[in-house]
């Protein structure tokens, strides 16, 4: 069961419209380091979880994320609110307003739309621990480097707060998997024999 | 609507709000820490009393029953929706 909270987790405020930068920044609504994958990696991957707290982890880390899919839709949808055709035409991102108008659409910055091939699940938490690890490095950088492209202090302001979600996310997936190996090595699961008990 | 003031109480909710969740993802892997857990504790106190508040002037912040009771009309559909804030 999921509930809405008609709120969102850190407030979205833009200065002026930027059809440009909208069309840079939904790669974090849908591209392959984005808000979209990123939820539904761990909330895939939890069911096969070992422990209680790994199966929380992801659970909760799954839940943020799409906390922030919703805030980075919000920055997409001010972006481009009251923009003409025009303006998508000048921004280099005409093919938006045809296919979907003021519509959302879950793309990257090149336009090409989400994939369930970005996210993995192996079934063993040492392999998508370690993925899920990769995932927010890759969100991080990807922030810094949208973080470069935009003058806008307000849109900064909430960008920065996603990219220290991603550096928490990190430390917090890290201390797991040293749980995790603990755990394993422990009960003597490294083996195939052994984990199907 | 004063919207003004609907901002300045939802930040009260979204700060305590962060708070519990900084929290929360802490406890989950270091779930022995008192001190933290205590934190947690207090937070979700306060995060109450925030939300209350912010509910009884602006309509309910969940849906499906979590969010209390309704004014008439039905007060969940009433707009500004979080990305119109």
């Amino acid at each position: 069961m999921w509930i809405y909270e008609k709120a969102l987790e850190h407030p979205v405020k833009v200065s002026r419209p930027d059809v440009a930068f909208a069309k840079l920044v939904v790669t974090q609504y849908g591209g392959p380091d984005g808000e979209l994958g990123a939820s539904l990696r761990y909330l895939n991957q939890r069911y096969s979880m070992p422990t209680g707290q790994a199966k929380a982890l992801l659970t909760d880390i799954g839940t943020e994320e799409l906390a922030h899919m919703e805030m980075i839709a919000a920055l997409v949808y001010k972006l481009t609110e009251g923009a003409s055709p025009r303006d998508f035409e000048e921004a280099g991102w005409a093919s938006q307003y045809v296919q979907h108008n003021h519509g959302l659409f879950w793309t990257d910055a090149n336009g090409v739309p989400w994939s369930a091939k970005y996210i993995a699940c192996l079934g063993d938490p040492i392999a998508d621990l370690t993925e899920d690890m990769a995932a927010e490095q890759k969100a991080r950088v990807t922030y810094e480097h949208l973080i470069e492209l935009t003058d806008d202090p307000c849109v900064k302001d909430m960008l920065t707060f996603l990219w220290q979600r991603e550096v928490i996310h990190f430390q917090r997936f890290g201390e797991m998997l040293n749980t995790i190996q603990e755990h394993m090595s422990k009960k003597n699961m490294w083996m195939g024999c052994e984990m199907r008990k | 609507m004063n919207c003004e003031r609907q901002l300045c109480m939802l930040k009260k909710v979204q700060e305590m709000q962060f708070v519990a969740i900084e929290l929360n993802l802490f406890l989950d892997t270091h779930p022995c820490d008192t001190e933290a857990l205590n934190d947690y504790n207090c937070a979700v106190e306060m995060l109450e009393k925030y939300k209350m508040a912010y509910q009884e002037e602006f309509g309910p912040l969940f849906n499906f029953g979590f969010g209390g009771y309704s004014k008439e009309p039905w007060q969940w559909v009433e707009c500004p929706w979080p990305w119109q804030m």
